[in-house]
This record gives C-alpha cells, sequence and structure tokens, in this order.
C-alpha cells in the first residue's frame, strides 16, 4: 500500500467512525445516567434509517425535503425512546440491572417485527443526499462528499455534546446522576425527567445515525444487531459514559478496519496473511487488547468500589438445602425420567433441548448468582464444548469419550479467559466475555478445514444404544442430574461461600483472608466447564453444529433464561429453559409473528416477576429448592 | 365440557376428520424471518402450487397439505422443527430450508431418521456431494453451477487481473475457488486474483472499493448479494470502480437483490439471475400470469423455487404411488417435473437437479434494474463430468 493510498483509507476509516460515533454516543449517553445497557440502541437506529425513508418519500426531493426528512426521522426515534423509557424500563430501575437488558431485548424482537410488517421484507436504498452527491478528486482518486460531510459531523455532534454535558446545567445534572445517583436524587434533582430527557437525546442520536446512514446504506432488517453489537464495542473500548473515549474508540476501529481492508493479502514470513478476513472481528480484538490494558476502557474512570452488593435479596442468609430440599428435587427427577411413559416423541425432543438448555443456563446463573459475575459470552464455552465433543467423535473417538472432552476444553478456554477477566468487573468484564465469544466464533468461522467453517460438522449423532429420542433423553437427564447435584454441592460447600463473600464485598473478603481473584477465577473456569458439558449434550442431541452454537444470540438466549428463571433462585435455570423453550416453540407455531410474541411475553414477565419466575416462586414460601441460596 | 363446547368440538372433528383423514403432509421449514425478502415470494409460490394441484385432484388421491415452520435460521432449532414435523405432523416427506448450515443439519437429520428431504434453496456444493446421502435431494443450481455460468463470459475476455470481492462464508469461499480454479484452468495461468472477503451484511463499502481502485484490476468478480451489494453498488458507482472494467455478479440479477437498486443498478453486467418480464416460454408465461392473478404481485426467483420444490414433491408422490420414504427416495432419483423454467430432472447420481438460471447483463429500463441480452444455462451443461462428481461424493 502507498503511503497516498493508506492516507485515503484513513480518510474512509475516519467516514466511518463518525457513523459509527453517533450511534455509541447516544448509547453512552444513556448508560452513564441511567445505567441501562439498552439492547434495543441498534433498533433506534434502525428505525432511524426506516423513518428518513419514508419521511424522504413524503417530502420529496430537494435540499429542504432530505434535511428535513432526516430531522424528522431523528426526532420520531426520540419520541419511541422516551416512550420506551416511560412505559418500560422506568419500571425496572430498582430491579437488577440486567434486568433491564432482557427488557431491551424483549423491545428489539418487538421493533424488528414490526419494521417487517411496516415496510415489508425488501431492503430501502434511500436516495443519493442532493448538493452531496458527487465526489471530490483526491490524489487522483474520487471521494465521495458525503463521506467528506460525515467525517466533519461526528467531531461536529462531540463538540456539541460536550458543550452540552460540560457547560449547560442540564449536563451538569446529567454530571451529577452520572456520579451518584442517589445523591443527586436526594438534593432534588428530579430524576424521572433528567432521565426521560437523557433518553430522547441518547434515542434521538441514534435515530440520527441511521437517518444519516440512510444514503450509505439501505435500510434493512438486519441492521439493529449489527450495529448494536458495534456501538457496545465503541462504548466499552471509550470507557463506559465517556462521550469523548466513544469517540476515540470509534476512531480506532474505524481506521483499523480500513487499513486491515487497504492491506489485503500480504505475504508474511511466507505465509499468506489475508487481512480483509480479519474485519469479522477486528472490533472485538481491539476490545480485547483494550481491556487487558485499561480495564475500565480508554478514558473510562473506575467505578466506586461498593461495600456491599447493592441487591438486598442476595444479602439474606443462605441454608445449606436440608432433608425436605432433596425429597423434592428427587422428586422432580422422578416424574422427570416417566415422562417417556406419557408422551408422544416430540415432547421427548423439546424436552432433551429443555435439558440442555437447563444445564447451560444453570452454568451461567452459578457465575452470575453466587459468583455475581456477568457473562455476555457464555456461548463461547457451549460451543467450544460442542465442538471439542463433535471434533473428537469425528476422528474416531468414543461417544462418551468425546462427550467427557466437552467439559474439559470448556474449561481450558474459561481458565484462558478467565486471566483477564477477574481483573474487571460489571459491565467490561461482560464485554470482554463477548468479545471473548466473538474472537472466538470468527475462529470457528473461518478454520475451514479444521472446524467446516460456516457450514458446521454434521454426522455427530449418538450410538446405537443411546440413538432413539427416548434413551437419549433419560441419558441427557442423568447427566443434567449429576451435573446440578455437583453444582449445588459446589454453590453450598466452603468455595460456594467464599464465592458469595467476595461478591457480597470484596474488600472485606479480602481483609479476611480470601484470595479474591483465585476464587473468581476457580468459579469462572467451573462455570464454563458446566457450560461446556451442556453443549457437548447438545451436539449429540442435534446430530450437528454449525458456529452459530458459539454466537451472540445463544448467549443472549442463555442470559433471558436466567433471569426469567430468577438469579437466585436453585430451581431458576430448569423454570427458565422450560419456560422459554416452550414458549419459542408454541409462538413460533402460533403466529407469523411469533419474534414480537416472544418479545412481548418477556417483557410481561420481566414486568410482573422482576426477580424472576423462581424469584416470585419463592416469595410464596415455597420449600427450600425454590428460594434463594 | 359444556355442552356448547363438546357440540362445536363434535362438529370441527365431523368436519375436518374426512379432510384430513386423506391428506397427505408435506413438512416444510425455512428462515423466514431471517431472509425475508426471498422467503416471502416463495411461500407464494409454494401456496399457488399447492392450489393448483389440490385443484387438480391431490395426488393419489389425496389432498396435499403443507405445513410449514420457521427455523429462525438456525440448524438447533431447524433440527427441532424437523423433528416436530417428522413426529408430530408425521409428514411425507421434509422440504425447504436457505442458510446451507441449516440445509446441511436437516440433511444430516433426515439421513438419520430416514426421511426425503428436498433441499430447495441451500446452494452448498456439500449437500449433493461432500456431505451428501441417500435422502437428500436438492433443487437450485448450486454456488458451482452458477459460478461455472458466468466462467465461459468470463474467459473469453481474456482480462489477466481479476479482482474479487465475496461475502466472508462458505457460499463466498466456494464461488471465489470454483471461479479461481475455472479461470486458471481455462486461460492455463498467466491470471493474478486479488481479493476482499467482506462480514456478511456488513461491508465497509469505502475502504473496499478504493482497496479495489488501488488494485487497478482488469476485471471484477463478485458473489455480494443484498444490502452489501447495494452499498458496493453505490460506492462503486460513485468512485468510478466499473468504469472501464466489466464486473461479474454472481445472483446479481434476481429481482430479490437487482430492484432495490431501482434506477442505480449497474448497467452492463454479467450476472445469474431471473428476468421474470421477459421470459415468454409457454409454462413460464402461465406460471407468472397464474401468480399474478393471486397475488397481485410479480414473482421474484423465490416465487419460482417454492412453486418448484411443491411440484416436485407431488411429482415423487405420484411416481412413487406412496408416501412410503423408501419408495419416495427411489421415485426422486431420475425424477423429471415441469418448472416454470422447462423441464428438469433429479440425477440419480448426486441427487442434484438440473435446474438452470438465467444468465445476461444488467440494464435500466423505466427506471429499474432489468436483465437483457439473456438465455437460459440448463443446470446439467455445468456440472463436472460423472467420475469427477463420483469423486466428489464419497460413497457412505
Amino acid at each position: 500500500m502507498t503511503p497516498t493510498a493508506l492516507a485515503l483509507q484513513l480518510l474512509n476509516g475516519l467516514a466511518s467512525a463518525s457513523a459509527l460515533f453517533l450511534v455509541a454516543a447516544g448509547l453512552t449517553l444513556i448508560f452513564g445516567v441511567t445505567r441501562v445497557v439498552n439492547f434495543a440502541h441498534g433498533s433506534l437506529f434502525m428505525l432511524g434509517a426506516y423513518l428518513a425513508w419514508t419521511f424522504g418519500g413524503l417530502f420529496g426531493d430537494g435540499l429542504l425535503a432530505h434535511w428535513s426528512s432526516v430531522l424528522a426521522a431523528a426526532a420520531v426515534v426520540a419520541v419511541i425512546g422516551v416512550a420506551v423509557e416511560a412505559l418500560l424500563l422506568k419500571r425496572l430501575y430498582a430491579a437488577p440491572e440486567l434486568l433491564q437488558l432482557t427488557a431491551t431485548f424483549g423491545v428489539v424482537l418487538i421493533v424488528r417485527d414490526a419494521a417487517l410488517a411496516i415496510w415489508g421484507a425488501e431492503d430501502k436504498l434511500g436516495p443519493r443526499v442532493p448538493l452531496l452527491d458527487g465526489t471530490v478528486e483526491l490524489a487522483g482518486r474520487a471521494i465521495p462528499e458525503y463521506d467528506l460531510f460525515l467525517v466533519a459531523v461526528g467531531p461536529l455532534v462531540l463538540v456539541g455534546l460536550t458543550w452540552l454535558v460540560t457547560r449547560t446545567r442540564f449536563g451538569m445534572l446529567v454530571r451529577a446522576a452520572s456520579e451518584n445517583r442517589v445523591l443527586a436524587a436526594a438534593l432534588g434533582v428530579r430524576q424521572a425527567l433528567l432521565f426521560s430527557a437523557v433518553f430522547a437525546l441518547g434515542a434521538g442520536l441514534a435515530g440520527l445515525a441511521g437517518a444519516l446512514q440512510l444514503p450509505r446504506e439501505p435500510a434493512n432488517l438486519n441492521m439493529d444487531l449489527a450495529v448494536v453489537a458495534e456501538a457496545f464495542v465503541v462504548t466499552v473500548v471509550g470507557g463506559l459514559g465517556s462521550i469523548p473515549g466513544a469517540f476515540l474508540a470509534a476512531l480506532i476501529i474505524g481506521l483499523v478496519k480500513a487499513v486491515c481492508i487497504g492491506l489485503g493479502t500480504v505475504e508474511i514470513g511466507g505465509f499468506a496473511v489475508a487481512f480483509p478476513r480479519l474485519t469479522l472481528v477486528a472490533e472485538f480484538v481491539v476490545m480485547a487488547i483494550v481491556l487487558a490494558a485499561k480495564p475500565h476502557g480508554l478514558l473510562g474512570v473506575p467505578p466506586p468500589v461498593l461495600a456491599t452488593t447493592p441487591l438486598a435479596e442476595q444479602r439474606e442468609h443462605v441454608r445449606v438445602p436440608g432433608r425436605r430440599a432433596a425429597i423434592v428435587a428427587a422428586l422432580a427427577f422422578g416424574a422427570l425420567a416417566l415422562l417417556p411413559l406419557g408422551s408422544d416423541d416430540y415432547l421427548l425432543v423439546l424436552a432433551t433441548d429443555v435439558l440442555v438448555a437447563t444445564l447451560f443456563a444453570a452454568s451461567l446463573q452459578f457465575i452470575m448468582g453466587p459468583g455475581g459475575m456477568t457473562s455476555f459470552g457464555h456461548a463461547a464455552y457451549f460451543g467450544v464444548g460442542a465442538y471439542a465433543a463433535a471434533l473428537a467423535f469425528r476422528h474416531g473417538w468414543p461417544m462418551l469419550a468425546s462427550l467427557a472432552l466437552a467439559p474439559i476444553a470448556a474449561l481450558v478456554a474459561a481458565l484462558f479467559l478467565g486471566l483477564f477477566a477477574v481483573r474487571l468487573a460489571g459491565v467490561y468484564l461482560a464485554m470482554l466475555t463477548l468479545a471473548f465469544a466473538q474472537i472466538v466464533w470468527s475462529v470457528v468461522f473461518q478454520w475451514d478445514a479444521f472446524t467446516g467453517g460456516s457450514n458446521g460438522l454434521v454426522g455427530i449423532w449418538p450410538p446405537e444404544w443411546l440413538a432413539g429420542r427416548e434413551r437419549f433423553y433419560l441419558f441427557g437427564l442423568v447427566v443434567l442430574a449429576a451435573a446440578l447435584l455437583l453444582l449445588a454441592r459446589i454453590v453450598h460447600s466452603p468455595f460456594g461461600f467464599a464465592l458469595r463473600a467476595v461478591r457480597d464485598s470484596s474488600l472485606r473478603a479480602a481483609a479476611v483472608g480470601i484470595d479474591v481473584r483465585a476464587i473468581q477465577w476457580r468459579a469462572f473456569a467451573l462455570a464454563g466447564a458446566f457450560a461446556g458439558l451442556a453443549g457437548g449434550l447438545y451436539a449429540f442431541s442435534k446430530g450437528s453444529i454449525s458456529p452459530e452454537t458459539l454466537a451472540i444470540p445463544r448467549s443472549v438466549d442463555a442470559l433471558v433464561m436466567v433471569l426469567l428463571g430468577g438469579l437466585n433462585a436453585l430451581a431458576g435455570p430448569l423454570l427458565g429453559a422450560a419456560a422459554f423453550t416452550w414458549m419459542q416453540d408454541e409462538l413460533s407455531r402460533a403466529t407469523d409473528y411469533w419474534r414480537a410474541a416472544t418479545g412481548a411475553v418477556i417483557l410481561l414477565i420481566v414486568l410482573a416477576f422482576p426477580q424472576g419466575i423462581g424469584g416470585a416462586l419463592a416469595r410464596l414460601r415455597l420449600p427450600a429448592p425454590w428460594r434463594a441460596p | 365440557m359444556s355442552l356448547l363446547r363438546r357440540t362445536v368440538l363434535l362438529a370441527v372433528a365431523a368436519f375436518a376428520l374426512p379432510l384430513h383423514a386423506q391428506s397427505i403432509k408435506l413438512g416444510e421449514l425455512n428462515s423466514y424471518k431471517v431472509f425475508p425478502a426471498f422467503l416471502e415470494p416463495y411461500k407464494k409460490g409454494m401456496e399457488l402450487a399447492l392450489e393448483e394441484i389440490n385443484a387438480a385432484g391431490g395426488v393419489l388421491g389425496r389432498r396435499l397439505e403443507l405445513v410449514s415452520r420457521d427455523d429462525n435460521g438456525n440448524p438447533g432449532d431447524a433440527v427441532r422443527v424437523a423433528e416436530e414435523l417428522i413426529t408430530r405432523e408425521r409428514v411425507a416427506l421434509l422440504m425447504g430450508t436457505f442458510p446451507s448450515n441449516v440445509g446441511l443439519a436437516v440433511a444430516d437429520l433426515a439421513k438419520q431418521r430416514k426421511v426425503l428431504f428436498i433441499a430447495a434453496e441451500p446452494l452448498t456444493d456439500k449437500i449433493v456431494w461432500e456431505s451428501g446421502n441417500e435422502y437428500t435431494f436438492r433443487l437450485r443450481a448450486s454456488t458451482y453451477m452458477q459460478t461455472a455460468m458466468l466462467v465461459p463470459e468470463a474467459a473469453k475476455l481474456g482480462k489477466k487481473r481479476w479482482a474479487i470481492v465475496y461475502p466472508n462464508y462458505e457460499y463466498g469461499q466456494a464461488a471465489t475457488a470454483t471461479f479461481k480454479r475455472q479461470m486458471i484452468a481455462r486461460a492455463g495461468g498467466g491470471i493474478e486474483f486479488v481479493e476482499q472477503a467482506v462480514p456478511l451484511g456488513k461491508i465497509e463499502p469505502g475502504p473496499v472499493v478504493q482497496a479495489l481502485v488501488d488494485a487497478k484490476p482488469d476485471a471484477i468478480f463478485s458473489s455480494l448479494f443484498g444490502p452489501d451489494l447495494a452499498r458496493f453498488v453505490r460506492e462503486g458507482q460513485l468512485r468510478g470502480l466499473f468504469r472501464d472494467r466489466p464486473v461479474f455478479n454472481l445472483l446479481g440479477g434476481e429481482p430479490e437483490y437487482l430492484d432495490p437498486l431501482k434506477d442505480e443498478a449497474p448497467v452492463g453486467w454479467w450476472v445469474t439471475g431471473y428476468p421474470w418480464y421477459a421470459i415468454d416460454t409457454p409454462e413460464h408465461k402461465r406460471f407468472r400470469d397464474a401468480y399474478q392473478k393471486k397475488f397481485g404481485d410479480y414473482p421474484r426467483l423465490g416465487s419460482v423455487v417454492g412453486y418448484a420444490t411443491v411440484h416436485t414433491a407431488a411429482a415423487a408422490l405420484r411416481k412413487a404411488g406412496s408416501t412410503d420414504t423408501a419408495k419416495l427416495v427411489a421415485a426422486m432419483k431420475g425424477l423429471e417435473v415441469d418448472t416454470p423454467f422447462g423441464r428438469i430432472a433429479y440425477r440419480a447420481l448426486d441427487h442434484q437437479s438440473t435446474m438452470g438460471a438465467y444468465v445476461g447483463r444488467t440494464a435500466v429500463k423505466d427506471g429499474k434494474g432489468v436483465m437483457v441480452d439473456w438465455r437460459y444455462a440448463d443446470g446439467k451443461d455445468f456440472l463436472p463430468g460423472d467420475d469427477e462428481v463420483k469423486r466428489l461424493r464419497p460413497a457412505r
């Protein structure tokens, strides 16, 4: 690449960075003040693009019409954002942080189906922008005027937002609430109003970003999740809540991608390295590196260490399950073992799915509940387990040996990531796990010769003695029961108590001589191993696997299941997994708009049972296994 | 149970039984919510075929019934809904699927559960070759076939330096590999390739187009589609990438991907696709008229695929004279089916149908992208020789 080519690629990178910054700025603003990880931010972006297309059609051609349509789209999206905040999130501010994430995920599902119903399936390409539809000649190459315009917009928005936050009264309140919500409220800041205003601003920015993207990308139904993952990364790399940080991060990611594309295939030490292929995962590699070096992002500040866990129910005294719990668990196992007698084959298929999902959710609940650590990338271990088992099996290992390899491989993966992860907490930790999962995903996705690439591996069926649906279900049930028993023992062992001590107050735990990081590291690895076992079971239950076993949606599914079941109820994973699997199965047959229906049900459950189904049952004073560990 | 409810249920049962006792169920699954642009027309195509078949008295004296499920675009869910179709709905056969990984997973399940599976849309070569199995047949022209359809024109140009841009997953990789292999085989060396792999749905058009401009290729081969294609076209036209450079784009002439571009559709590109407005064979005219009459909309390629899939299932049932899987599989081998593209056959050798595609050049007419100078490329002419296929499809 010549220096001129490089310079122009950097310019291209700047244009992409500007577009990315606009989305991320809204996200980081909202997070800074409300602590809501807004999964629906990408949906707002998508709505901005679609609305700009609609308004563009209504207002007609011309300069004024174009920019009116952009502003109108941003305004409508701001109103939608406020509506989501007022109707949904306002009711959830007191609930655990992750519940809000689940709720916004419900919004994602609803918005996507709504967009399909309103705008139809075909992509909507917007018109070119009047006066900015040509190119400028630079070093013998044509650079689109609109790109140059975008390069200017990013810094302008940065300056505007910085002015708003540092120089106005509104900004002062935003900063106060970002720093200490409780104190700001005590000093008479009207939080409800402030939060709504911040949400309007953040959503409006997302809508604006979508509307500005329309001349570059047709409005389509996959924009939402594509952009939100990237926006998360930018937000975290820059430091949560830091607007200049988001700008810097967007810049780095935009430039890295442009340079990767510009480099093309390069010979390095005899190997041909195809740099463009790296764009699949470039932002996650950047994030992993940044978080490993700077645990709070480039310009983020470490959050204050809390004296104790903010969640009251986690502080409750933990009793080791007694005989009654054992009886209930034994009865439940017995009832489940009898399932093949009274049901058709399909119910067994569903039940097998529930078993796998339960084990997967239980491993996540272990790390999130007693461990107090969040994982957004739990699918990584599930997938590593699934691939380890499948690959071993394809290389001639017997099934049981292959299955045994699954938790071991996942354990190794989790031990490795754990080295970096235990230095982080909260959303940063969650995002590092996400980055790890995405990197593993991209390796599996691209390593055709070993993992089968995007097609995955087929022919992973259990041997004759386990081949029937009934036998495999019973086998899965035994594996699950053994794993859950082991997990319950671990939770109530001295190690489990130490883990909860670390969660509730790492300062005090350290003071009594607990090695905080070592405990967390071990917990992390254990959770990975159980997830890997679930992945191994999954591979043999489906007969085939592909990279989607480690993709983001699977991690999100597990989160939703854990939160539906209840973060602190022992039976939570079973309830959450069963409810989620059954719901998806029923709804997908009941209506074409099953995604929206799933989203609506998630919202209802979240609003009705903020402690999850398991938590709600615990309040009814049910026997011990339903109560908090 | 109240008296009223009981009466209603009895009435429903009395009404429904004779119909259901006789109908043959086709189990269909597809990623309706992940690829709606292709699959909504596909579903309409299936409905049209079903209506025609039942109006003509059904198959084997029984009505055909379509049981359709959404597989969520992921193999795990697809295997679950396929199991539901097999066990609970007791379907005669499975059909459908769109992405290759889902198609391969369902094909493998079909082998395990010994059910016939007609893969409608997945393009991957592996579903009939490397991972091919006794129970799986595929309708559409594969990645290999469609690439091979473009190669003769590309080779004729005698260009030496080719830029290749493709979505970074199996379809794009396979198209790229096939193109390179066949171009080298024809030109006998002296050809260079520069490649850009872009993440599916997330192309960075500015940097990609500039990198291609900087590479100064003589010609371009692309397998982009959907939003990636739209962004590539707009950016490339703006930056002059396509000036004086021949461009080949797999699938670029399919209405699903060409229509959103409207008057910005590229001009003079070689593409595979479906010029529904211009094909005037009697079989296609009949299909197009019936489709437009029923839905008030023009057919897309998806419509043809859905339509031909249901007709394939009906033809297989007729030929087998039964819903028994072994007989159906035997019937599928060499089965001939009349489709809007003419008569096709499912090869006994590798279970691939000979359905072809239209190859032509793009143009803009009345503010819309169209294909001109097109011809029908029959699928049977673009497959490797039998010995090569036998090598590619190991006997299991």
